[in-house]
Formats: C-alpha cells, sequence, structure tokens
C-alpha cells in the first residue's frame, strides 16, 4: 500500500561514503574540516582534558573528554567536583565515545525523494536542506498558523528549537517523557506538597536510614547519584525495602522484598497507611505542623487493613505490618521512593499521591534521610525580543482532558496531528529531535496515522535511529563531544554550574543543534532571537553574568554556587508554607476533590492476563538507555540483545528451552517483529514475562542494533490514559508465546 | 608489596561499567574482555538469592600461569601484579589452558592479554580504571601488606571467598559476601 | 533452579562457552611425540642389550621416519602459536617449571639426535652414499663408534618426550581431566605402545614380530590399567573431577572413547595379538592399524574433552 511516507528502509544506501572517506581525524590544532560552523569562532584549543556533561542520559554528569597519544577521543571520565557523579560515570557515559566512534551515525542532511516509483532519500547540502526546512514552516505557518507547528524533543537540543519555535510563534512544544513516563509523580507530588519531583529527584538516599522501592529498580535503573547513594546507604546499614513482582537487583540488597502481584501497589499503600495510622506510627509532630486533611484520611483507610490488602497483593498480613513498622523507625529519615517511569495503569496520579500521602506521614519530605529542598542555578537569558503570543496552544489540544497536565501530553499532540472533520487545532508540521518516537510512544497505529497525514516531517538526530524512516528531512546532529551546548543547571542539594565544551571537530557534515535552529530561524526572519554567531558568545556572556569566565569554566568543569532558596531541609522554628491551595501538605486535596475527582487514593482492581497470557513488565539495564544505546559499539559488547525472562515451570508448559528464541503476540493480536531469546529464570513471577526496552530496531542502517531482540514498544497497544494528567498507562498488555515464526503482514 | 583487590558484592549492581572502562583504557579489542560480570541466581521464586561479582584476572600468588609460561612471557611485577610481556609470548595458549578462572584470551594481534591492573596508572600511584569508575564504590584495591589500606580494612571488618580455591592458585581477588 | 550466567555480554571466541584454545595442530604433536619416542626408545634399548642384528627394523628402518614425524610434529606446533614471529623467544630460556619449556628443549635436542641415529644407517640402506665433505665422513664414523652411548642418550630423551606429553596436559591444574598424576606415564605407555605398533608392522623378521608383538600386548594392558586407574581417581576426587569423569561415562565423548580407544584401539588389538600367539594367523596390519588409529584418536579426544572441563561455571 502506497502511504505518503514509506519507512524507508534501505540499508547502506551508499550514503556518506563518499564523506566517510573524508571524514576528518585531524582537528584538534584546528584545522578546520567541519565547515561553516567555526567560521568566526576559534579552532578548539588543545587541552589536556574537555570539560562536558554527558548527554546518554538526563542524569547530566559532569565529565573530562580525555584524547588519546593521536589526538582521537579516547575515554571519558566522571568529574571529581560533580555532585551528580562524584567522579565517577555510569556505563552509559564511559561508553560514550561509542556514539562519538559510531560509523553508522548520519552523516549528511537527507532530503526524501520519490525514485523509480520508490521513495528513498538522497544526500543534501546544509543550505539546501535548511532551505526546504523553513520554506515548508514559512508554508504552514501562512496556511495554518504558525501554531501548527510542534516539536517533539528529549535533552539539550529542545531549548534551540523550543526557542525557535516559541520565536515563530508556536508553544506546541512537548516532551513524551511527560506522558510516557514521570507525569503522573509530577502531579501527585505537585497535589500534595505543592512542588513536583523533577530531574534529578531530590530524594536524601546517601542518608537515609529507610529507602522503600515500589516500582523502582535502582541499579538496573542507572541514575547515577541515587545508585552511588544506594551504595552509601547499604555502607551504613539502611533498611532497603523493595516492593517489585520480579526479584530486581534492588530486591536483592533488600532486607525486606516484597513479590507483589503486578497491578496491586495501590492496595499495599493505602493498608501501609493504614497501619502508620491505626499503629500510631506516623510522625505525629510532622503531620500535626505541616498537614491537613488527616480525619479525613483516617477515615478513608479505615477498612483497608492489611487482611484487606493480603487478598489482592498476595503480601501477608505481617510483612505490610512488619514493613511498616520499619518504616517508621526510621522516620524522619526515611524515602518512599516516588520511582521514575510511573505510568502503569491509568491510576497512576492517584498512586503517586499515595506515595506522597505515606512520606508525609512519615515526615520524610523536607528532612535529612528524606527529600530535601533541591535548588538549581538561575541562567540569564541571552537577551532577545519578545516571543510572539500564540493563538493556541497544546493545552487545546487537550481538548478538556487532563485538567492537571502542566505540560503537553504527547499523544495529545500525536492525536491532533490527525485531520478529522470538526477538529479545531490540527497540527499540520512536526519538528523531531533526540526522541525515537516509534521507539517510544505507545498506540503505533495512532503515531504512525499521524505521520501519514503531516504535511511536514523533519527529524535532527545523530543516529539513523527508526524515526528518520518517516522523515521528508533528515539533519545530522553532532554528538555532546562535538559541541558547545547551553550551561547546565540541573537542580541538586546546592547550585552547580556546568559547562559543556566540544573536544572534536564535528564528524562528517553533522552540525550542533543551536546552528541548525538559528539557521532555519534567520531562514524565516528570526535573526534577531538569535543574536549571536555561535554559541561560545552567549556562554561567555551567561559565565560573565554569573560572575565566572570560560577560562575558569574549561579549568574547572564544574562550579559550586551559594544556596539562595533558604535551606536544604526544614528548619524547627521556620513554618514551611507549601505551594497547594491550604498552604499546607494536602493528605486530602481540595483541588482533587474541586475537579471532581477522588480526594484520596482509591483502589481499583485492573484487568488481568487472560488464560495462556502472561503480564508484559518492562525495564531497564544499567548499560543501555532508552533506544538510543543500541547500536553504541562499546555498550553492544555489554548487551547486545535484550531476552525475554520466563519462570521456568511456565517454560515447562511451552516446552521453552534456554536460550531459545521465540515471538511474542499480544492480546490485541500484533507479534513481535523479531524472535527474542529466552531467559529461564526465578527471578520473575509465573503471571509475568519481563523484558529491558530499548531493543527490537528496525532500521538497517543501525547494523549493530538492526534485528537484536525485540522492541516491547511495539507490543503496548493497550493504553490506560490518566484521565488527570494524561499518562499513558502501559503495563496493561499482556503477551503469549509463539514458538515458530508466525506468518506477518508487512509492517511498517 | 601486595596488591589485591576486595569486591563488595553487597553493593555490586552489575552495571559492567568496570567492563567498559577497562575498555577505554585499555584499548581492548571488540569482542573481548578483561573483565566481566556474572550473576548467580539460586533458590525459586519467591525465595530467591541473586550474586552479582565482577571478575578479572586473580593476580594470583601461586600464578600457574607464570608457571606454565615457556618463554618468561607472563611474569610477576612490583606488587605481585601479572603480566604479559607481549614481544616474549609466542601465542602457545599455555597460560590459558592452565587458569582456573578462564581469564586469559587470546588477542587478535596474536599474544595473550588480560588484566594488568591497570599497571600503568598503579605504578604511579592511581587506581585501576574499574576501581576508579565503580558507580557503587565497591571495589576497594591497594597494598594487602599495608594493614591500615582500604583493601586490607575491608578484609579485616567482613566476611570474605576467593573464588575456585580448592584449584590451589591462592588469588588476591576477594569478594565481600 | 541455579542460573549462572554473564551479564556483561562476554563472549570472547574460543573461550566461551567453552574453552576450545587447542585445536587438531596439538593432538597430531602429541600423537606423532608420542610415536617418536616409542620408536626411539626401543631403538635405544635394543642397541643397548646388544641385539642390533636380531631387531633390524627395530633399531636400524623404523627411525627413519622419527625425523620426519618430529619435524611434523614441531610444524604442527608452529601452526598452533598465534604470535608466531617469536616463536624463537621459546630458545632464549629455560624454565624448569613450564613442561611446555621441557618439550621445546627436548625436541631442540631429539630431533638432531635422530637424524643422526638415522645418519648413522643411511649407508645400509643407499650404498653408494657418500657425505661428500670429509668431515662429515669422519662424524658419521664417531657416531657409529658411540652409538651405545647414544642409545642411552635416546633412551634418556626418548622417555623424557615421552612421559611429557602427557605431563604438559596435566600439569595445568585448571582442567580437571588433565590434572591428574598418571597421564605422564599413561602418555609414555601409548607412544610407546604405538612405537611398538609401527615396528611390528614394518618388520619382516618373524622373530622380531614376535617380540615387538608381546611387548606391544604388555604395554596395551599396563595402559589399560592406567586408564583404569585415572577414570577411578577422578570418581574419588573432587566435584569438577567426578564430572570431568562423566564426559566418558554418559557424557559426548562415551562412544567415541569406549568404542575408538578402548575396545578398538586396545582391547581388539590385544585380542588379536593374543590369538596370534595361540597360534592363529592374523594379518599384522589389523592390530597395527588399530592401534595406531586408536592413539590418535585418545589424544584428540583427551585435548578436546580437557579443555572443556573447567572448575568455574
Amino acid at each position: 500500500m502506497k502511504t505518503r511516507r514509506d519507512f524507508i528502509k534501505i540499508s547502506a544506501l551508499g550514503l556518506g561514503a563518499a564523506t566517510l572517506a573524508g571524514s576528518n581525524l585531524k582537528w584538534v590544532w584546528g584545522s578546520n574540516t567541519g565547515g561553516p560552523v567555526t567560521e568566526s569562532a576559534s579552532a578548539i584549543p588543545r587541552l589536556s582534558r574537555y570539560p562536558t556533561y554527558c548527554e546518554v542520559c538526563f542524569w547530566k554528569c559532569a565529565g573530562w573528554i580525555y584524547l588519546d597519544e593521536e589526538g582521537k577521543i579516547q575515554k571519558v571520565t566522571g568529574n571529581d567536583q560533580d555532585p551528580h557523579c562524584n567522579g565517577r560515570l555510569c556505563p552509559r557515559g564511559t561508553g560514550g565515545v561509542g556514539l562519538y566512534h559510531d560509523k553508522d551515525r548520519l552523516k549528511t542532511p537527507l532530503i526524501r525523494i520519490e525514485k523509480n516509483g520508490k521513495q528513498t532519500y538522497r544526500e543534501a547540502s546544509w543550505d539546501e536542506a535548511l532551505d526546504l526546512v523553513a520554506g515548508k514552516m514559512k508554508e504552514i505557518g501562512n496556511k495554518y498558523g504558525a501554531e501548527s507547528i510542534a516539536l517533539f524533543n528529549h535533552g539539550s537540543s529542545g531549548s534551540y528549537f523550543g526557542h525557535l519555535l516559541k520565536a515563530y510563534g508556536s508553544t506546541n512544544i512537548t516532551a513524551p517523557s511527560y506522558a510516557q513516563c514521570r507525569g503522573p509523580r509530577e502531579v501527585g507530588f505537585e497535589l500534595t506538597f505543592g512542588s513536583g519531583l523533577g530531574s534529578p529527584e531530590p530524594t536524601d538516599i546517601r542518608d537515609t536510614r529507610c529507602l522503600v522501592l515500589i516500582g523502582s529498580h535502582i541499579g538496573e535503573n542507572m541514575h547515577n547519584g541515587q545508585v552511588q547513594e544506594m551504595s552509601d546507604a547499604i555502607d551504613r546499614g539502611a533498611t532497603i525495602i523493595t516492593v517489585d513482582p520480579r526479584f530486581s537487583t534492588a530486591a536483592s540488597k533488600s532486607k525486606f522484598w516484597l513479590p507483589i502481584k503486578p497491578s496491586t501497589d495501590m492496595a499495599l499503600l493505602l493498608a501501609w497507611i493504614h497501619v502508620l495510622i491505626y499503629e500510631d506510627l506516623f510522625n505525629k509532630e510532622y503531620v500535626e505542623k505541616n498537614t491537613i486533611g488527616f480525619e479525613q484520611l483516617k477515615l478513608h483507610v479505615e477498612k483497608l487493613t492489611p487482611e484487606w490488602a493480603y487478598g489482592i497483593t498476595t503480601i501477608k498480613p505481617h510483612i505490610i505490618r512488619e514493613t511498616a513498622r520499619a518504616m517508621a523507625n526510621a522516620s524522619p529519615a526515611v524515602i518512599v521512593h516516588p520511582g521514575r517511569h510511573v505510568t502503569w495503569y491509568g491510576d497512576d496520579t492517584q498512586r503517586s499521591r499515595a506515595i506522597a500521602i505515606l512520606n508525609a506521614l512519615l515526615g520524610s519530605w523536607g528532612r535529612r534521610g528524606g527529600f530535601f529542598f533541591k535548588e538549581s542555578l538561575s541562567i540569564p537569558d541571552y537577551p532577545h525580543p519578545p516571543f510572539p503570543e500564540p493563538a493556541w496552544s497544546w493545552k487545546e489540544t487537550h481538548a478538556g482532558k487532563f485538567p492537571l497536565a502542566k505540560l503537553s501530553v504527547s499523544n495529545a499532540l500525536v492525536d491532533a496531528s490527525i485531520p478529522e472533520t470538526g477538529k479545531e487545532h490540527i497540527i499540520r508540521g512536526w519538528i523531531v529531535s533526540g526522541t525515537n518516537l516509534p521507539m517510544t510512544m505507545p498506540q503505533k497505529d495512532q503515531l504512525l496515522k499521524a505521520i501519514q497525514s503531516l504535511e511536514f516531517l523533519v527529524v535532527v538526530d545523530t543516529m539513523p535511529m527508526e524515526i528518520t524512516g518517516f522523515a521528508d528531512v533528515v539533519l545530522p546532529e553532532c554528538t555532546f563531544f562535538e559541541r558547545y551546548d547551553e550551561l547546565r543547571e540541573s537542580p541538586g542539594r546546592e547550585p552547580y554550574l556546568g559547562l559543556r565544551m566540544p573536544a572534536a571537530e564535528p564528524l562528517y557534515d553533522s552540525k550542533p543543534a543551536w546552528w541548525i535552529a538559528k539557521k532555519i530561524g534567520e531562514r524565516l526572519g528570526l535573526g534577531e532571537y538569535f543574536n549571536y554567531d555561535d554559541l561560545k558568545e552567549v556562554i561567555e556572556w551567561q559565565l560573565g553574568q554569573l560572575g565566572t569566565s570560560l577560562v575558569e569554566m574549561q579549568e574547572v568543569g564544574v562550579k559550586k554556587f551559594e544556596r539562595k532558596s533558604g535551606s536544604l531541609y526544614m528548619t524547627e522554628n521556620q513554618p514551611k508554607e507549601f505551594n497547594t491551595n491550604s498552604g499546607k501538605i494536602e493528605l486530602y486535596s481540595s483541588e482533587l476533590a474541586e475537579l471532581g475527582f477522588d480526594p484520596m487514593p482509591v483502589y481499583t482492581p485492573h484487568p488481568e492476563p487472560p488464560q495462556g497470557f502472561y503480564r508484559l513488565i518492562y525495564g531497564r539495564a544499567p548499560m543501555h538507555t532508552f533506544s538510543r544505546t543500541a547500536n553504541n559499539p562499546n555498550l553492544v559488547d555489554l548487551m547486545k540483545e535484550n531476552a525475554v525472562w520466563i519462570h521456568p515451570n511456565v517454560a515447562d508448559i511451552w516446552g521453552l528451552k534456554k536460550d531459545q528464541y521465540v515471538w511474542l503476540k499480544n492480546q490485541d493480536g500484533v507479534v513481535s517483529h523479531f524472535p527474542v531469546k529466552v531467559r529461564l529464570t526465578e527471578r520473575i513471577r509465573w503471571d509475568s514475562v519481563y523484558m529491558v526496552h530499548g531493543f527490537g530496531h528496525r532500521d538497517k542502517k543501525l547494523r549493530l542494533a538492526y534485528g537484536r531482540g525485540a522492541n516491547d514498544s511495539d507490543l503496548i497497544t493497550n493504553v490506560m490514559m490518566d484521565p488527570l494528567m494524561g499518562g499513558t498507562g502501559m503495563r496493561g498488555n499482556f503477551v503469549t508465546i509463539l514458538t515458530e515464526d508466525p506468518e506477518k503482514e508487512d509492517k511498517s | 608489596m601486595r596488591y589485591a583487590m576486595a569486591i563488595d558484592t553487597r553493593k555490586c549492581v552489575g552495571c559492567s561499567d568496570c567492563v567498559v572502562a577497562c575498555q577505554t583504557e585499555n584499548h581492548v579489542p571488540f569482542g573481548f574482555c578483561r573483565d566481566w560480570v556474572t550473576e548467580t541466581v539460586d533458590g525459586s521464586y519467591p525465595n530467591v538469592e541473586l550474586e552479582i561479582r565482577s571478575e578479572r584476572c586473580n593476580h594470583c600468588e601461586n600464578a600457574p600461569c607464570v608457571r606454565c609460561c615457556p618463554t618468561g612471557a607472563s611474569h610477576f611485577v612490583e606488587g605481585g601484579i601479572v603480566l604479559v610481556t607481549r614481544n616474549k609470548c609466542i601465542g602457545c595458549g599455555a597460560c590459558i589452558q592452565s587458569c582456573p578462572y578462564d581469564s586469559r584470551y587470546s588477542h587478535p594481534d596474536g599474544y595473550v592479554d588480560k588484566c594488568t591492573f591497570c599497571n600503568h596508572i598503579v605504578s604511579k600511584g592511581g587506581k585501576p580504571a574499574c576501581v576508579s569508575v565503580c558507580p557503587t564504590k565497591c571495589m576497594y584495591f591497594g597494598n594487602l601488606d599495608d594493614p591500615n589500606s582500604e583493601v586490607s580494612n575491608a578484609l579485616k571488618n567482613r566476611k570474605h571467598k576467593v573464588l575456585a580455591p580448592e584449584a590451589g592458585t591462592n588469588p588476591q581477588i576477594y569478594y565481600l559476601i | 533452579m541455579k542460573e549462572e550466567l554473564f551479564i556483561s555480554g562476554r563472549d570472547i571466541p574460543n573461550i566461551d562457552p567453552f574453552l576450545h584454545i587447542w585445536h587438531w595442530q596439538i593432538p597430531i604433536y602429541l600423537y606423532l611425540g608420542g610415536l617418536a619416542a616409542g620408536i626411539l626408545f626401543f631403538a635405544g634399548i635394543f642397541t643397548i642389550m646388544g641385539k642390533e642384528k636380531d631387531m633390524k627394523t627395530t633399531v636400524k628402518w623404523a627411525p627413519f621416519l622419527v625425523p620426519g614425524a618430529l619435524i611434523i610434529g614441531l610444524l604442527m606446533l608452529f601452526l598452533d602459536l598465534k604470535h608466531q614471529l617469536f616463536f624463537w623467544q621459546l630458545y632464549t630460556t629455560i624454565r624448569l617449571q613450564s613442561p611446555m619449556s621441557w618439550g621445546a628443549w627436548v625436541l631442540m635436542f631429539i630431533t638432531p639426535l635422530s637424524l643422526i641415529w638415522v645418519a648413522t644407517y643411511l649407508k645400509e640402506v643407499f650404498p653408494q652414499w657418500s657425505w661428500k665433505f670429509h668431515f662429515l665422513e669422519k662424524m658419521e664414523l664417531l657416531a657409529v663408534k658411540n652409538r651405545k652411548g647414544m642409545a642411552w642418550v635416546m633412551i634418556t630423551l626418548a622417555v623424557i618426550l615421552g612421559i611429557y606429553t602427557g605431563i604438559l596436559l596435566s600439569a595445568f591444574n585448571a582442567r580437571p581431566l588433565w590434572n591428574n598424576s598418571i597421564l605422564g606415564p599413561l602418555f609414555l605407555v601409548s607412544g610407546l605402545s604405538t612405537g611398538a605398533a609401527v615396528i611390528m608392522w614394518m618388520t619382516k623378521s618373524h622373530y622380531e614380530r614376535k617380540m615387538m608383538s608381546r611387548i606391544d600386548l604388555v604395554l596395551i594392558i599396563v595402559e589399560l590399567f592406567f586408564i583404569t586407574h585415572m577414570i577411578m581417581g577422578m570418581l574419588a576426587g573432587s566435584s569438577v573431577q567426578i564430572a570431568a569423569a562423566d564426559l566418558f561415562l554418559g557424557g559426548q565423548f562415551t562412544v567415541s572413547f569406549w568404542v575408538f580407544v578402548i575396545i578398538l584401539g586396545l582391547v581388539f588389538p590385544a585380542v588379536l595379538e593374543i590369538l596370534e600367539l595361540a597360534g592363529y594367523k592374523i594379518p599384522v596390519a589389523i592390530p597395527a592399524i588399530l592401534i595406531l588409529f586408536g592413539g590418535l584418536v585418545f589424544r584428540f579426544i583427551m585435548v578436546e574433552a580437557g579443555q572443556i572441563t573447567r572448575y568455574l561455571y
């Protein structure tokens, strides 16, 4: 079937072969083979090491890039002074050099053409590609309004393209990480404590005496600072309680592992609240001073006893009581971890509310060993004209749903891109940068329908990820090793500034995102919004404003600044005002009540797998992140494919052997495109199977990643939307096992 | 001077940072590794136990690989570190046969290669790449002959084990359990 | 269920999932080394006993095979090396604790010695042979005069060579199948047996054939005892050794070991030889070929199986 945008999956188009031959390995001394980037700026100086902060995941650990004797990028280590990593990068960061050296990197701009009846790409010059992008944007802007262009983004490139769009007149900017990942807990904590958690979360793990992980697998997720601090906590003898249907790495280090039946976490949380209240274990002083709604809460959980929870969760009542007591004993140095990827069953905001309430009862918010009050540095904005006011924004795309969403729900923007009669606000063009939508978003059918309806799709990426197969124009971004980027100011115990500078000229014909955004902006007549020739000028100006300089930052990499927002923890004599309706921590949420939602969390049962099906649980491996590392040669060396974890008794039923390859078929008949290896293990329940996310790449241009493992997001077709903020609950998908290659229709 | 390593299995999460750091530091070719991580699972759900270990050459005191090397390419240096002199190695593979820990491999360039405790860094007073990078700080390295070194302290205060003690090689990597 | 796995993606060629760093070159070398040792041993011992006249093949003709066998063996060793340009490093030092070093030096001496031995008998095969150079003629005379002395040296080196092929393997304490002290003597006896089989086959003298045949029979019986001893020892050892023995008692090498090595390679030839002694006419080629074949298969199996056995994982 001819589609507007065929997925171009031709491998080795012979693209970039010529540029590969000329690929510049002579740099550092200033020879300028990277093209116009450094027209005006000076060449990259020869330093013994180059400061940077890692872009592989969102933790942004600061580090140093080292060159070998031949002047090639050899390795990257952590910056000792940086509290995000304390001098130790995680495996993705250490292996980050593979991103730079990856031979499959995008090398030149590509433009979609039709040749001999088939759609393919041809190489283009930057001028040509940028002219086309700007031209299309103008066309869409004139026809439908600038608001019809949306940005899907993850990572540092977002600030430049976001700036561009806002200058152009659109605020339809979305990050899948909100609705697909952490959105519900932001809202849940905002409703309770008046502030969200942000990134990284302000969890004081290194000083905690009890860490409760419910749906968090620290150690398999590699949130560097948190893994390090959990290790410190273990050294100090902290009690770890893990609630997970799977025996995760964290579970193996826990004093208590609660092998909970999947989808019943809410019942456990409510039972814990019950025990804390009715056994008088909650932190009375804290609750008295800082919270409101205690009596309602007490009444609400009266019947939600551990015995009641036992029947639902299969966790024995005495364990529920024992763990609640352990938490209370440690109070206030106790953390019920909010988790990170919390979009499970559609009631996730409420579940996050339950976690927040639990923390409030334990008195850990704003206390040492609990949650500290984070602060990030405020970096002055480089002067630019004010942004125009758009006629409509992503709020309109929510169509009255998701009243508590403070950021755009990506699925809503996807839906808004499918023109239907009666629809008022339609998105006509996308800029996608730093996110591989086909492997990120559930409900792929909807995504593909939207992509086919678009008038224009431009993708900015470093690698030929699947999303590039749908683009009209592909723009090659250089890796973080090759560019300046905005100064890092992520929140922490103290504000720390981080510098990223290039250690090498961009390879091939790739360019930094700021340059791409600026060049598009200039063509759109928005030059005054990009009033600089090189981002370096912006950084130098900002550093000057902050009282430091580029020279100093090149020396140290990170710089600490004094806290301005008050103390790290709550102090005795300073009553804290919380940013809620009542000014207090809301155990009973008035805001929710006003909107007609449950003011206190309620347990709802969720569908269970039918006979012969197993719940699909997915998670992370510490050596990979998202789907973006699956082609990195250093990291592929550690883990080249995922495996589906199956309990041995289940394997017996199906006659499966160790390391056999099977296909998974979900409840809606979707079959995994590639087979996946079986791991027979006692670490998983018999009603579930587990896979690490990010494999099963279909783009042949990713030579190391293509065909390895299976893609779990393909199998996530049943999505339970969270009515409060639009989070996409994805754990309600069930799979059965096919031992033979099924007949498949062409999936593109 | 007796270099040794103590690795705390209670803290190791199996992230394999040690493996990739070693690779970038020592130019280990893809498809080979000087150190690796193993996982042992025991029991049956939900009574399951897990042990994760980062393994490498144990720089054994009674190293069979040094003993059986016909050219003396495998040798001890200061601190008991076992090294391979590339230009003396003939690639006969006897040392690979003799190692109970499978810690040696045949490098594509012909000689036999393995973990060197990053001797090029350690001899200048630093720590091996794997120890320096480990995010959980579960690896301790130092001089066992010094009672105040962190490795001596780790062994003093914790129960520990070595791998395959019955092979008689007296390995110098201790796993804190 | 117990699981033990690599989680850092380790998959080193020839090491994982099972060690397989020595391929066909090594068993062939061990075999040829044992064969050469056997032939030289008998040549030497019968020379010392003064029986050259009765045991012409043993003393004079069979040794002609030896230099070729040793050189092919050395070639095999060289091919097996992975850093071949540096092979000469073997001869810059002698490491007394390394069986491989012993082997390198023994071969260094025994090969020229066997060449000299053979050279002294060249004139008997090729009467027109002339050494061209005067000093070579003189050396030949010297050698012929000192045959008994050479024989003593040859016996010593032959025994060392034969036993070393076994000790080379048994000194690897990481390989439970090999790590027993009977392997050295076992390979020596096996080498002697194959040497005797070659001589038995080559000779035209009835007396010689009977003598070697009887010697071979005794050697086979001793070999069977040693193999039994080895397996019983492994079964009475630690769990890794029991696992090693299991390779032959139900594992993947059971059939090839019992059929090719024991029955066809040892028992059947022994039976044939007993029948021969009892008066039946058996074409000598049959037991000889079976013994030679059995010896070769034995080396192949031992090298392959030994690498599979291990302490960990």
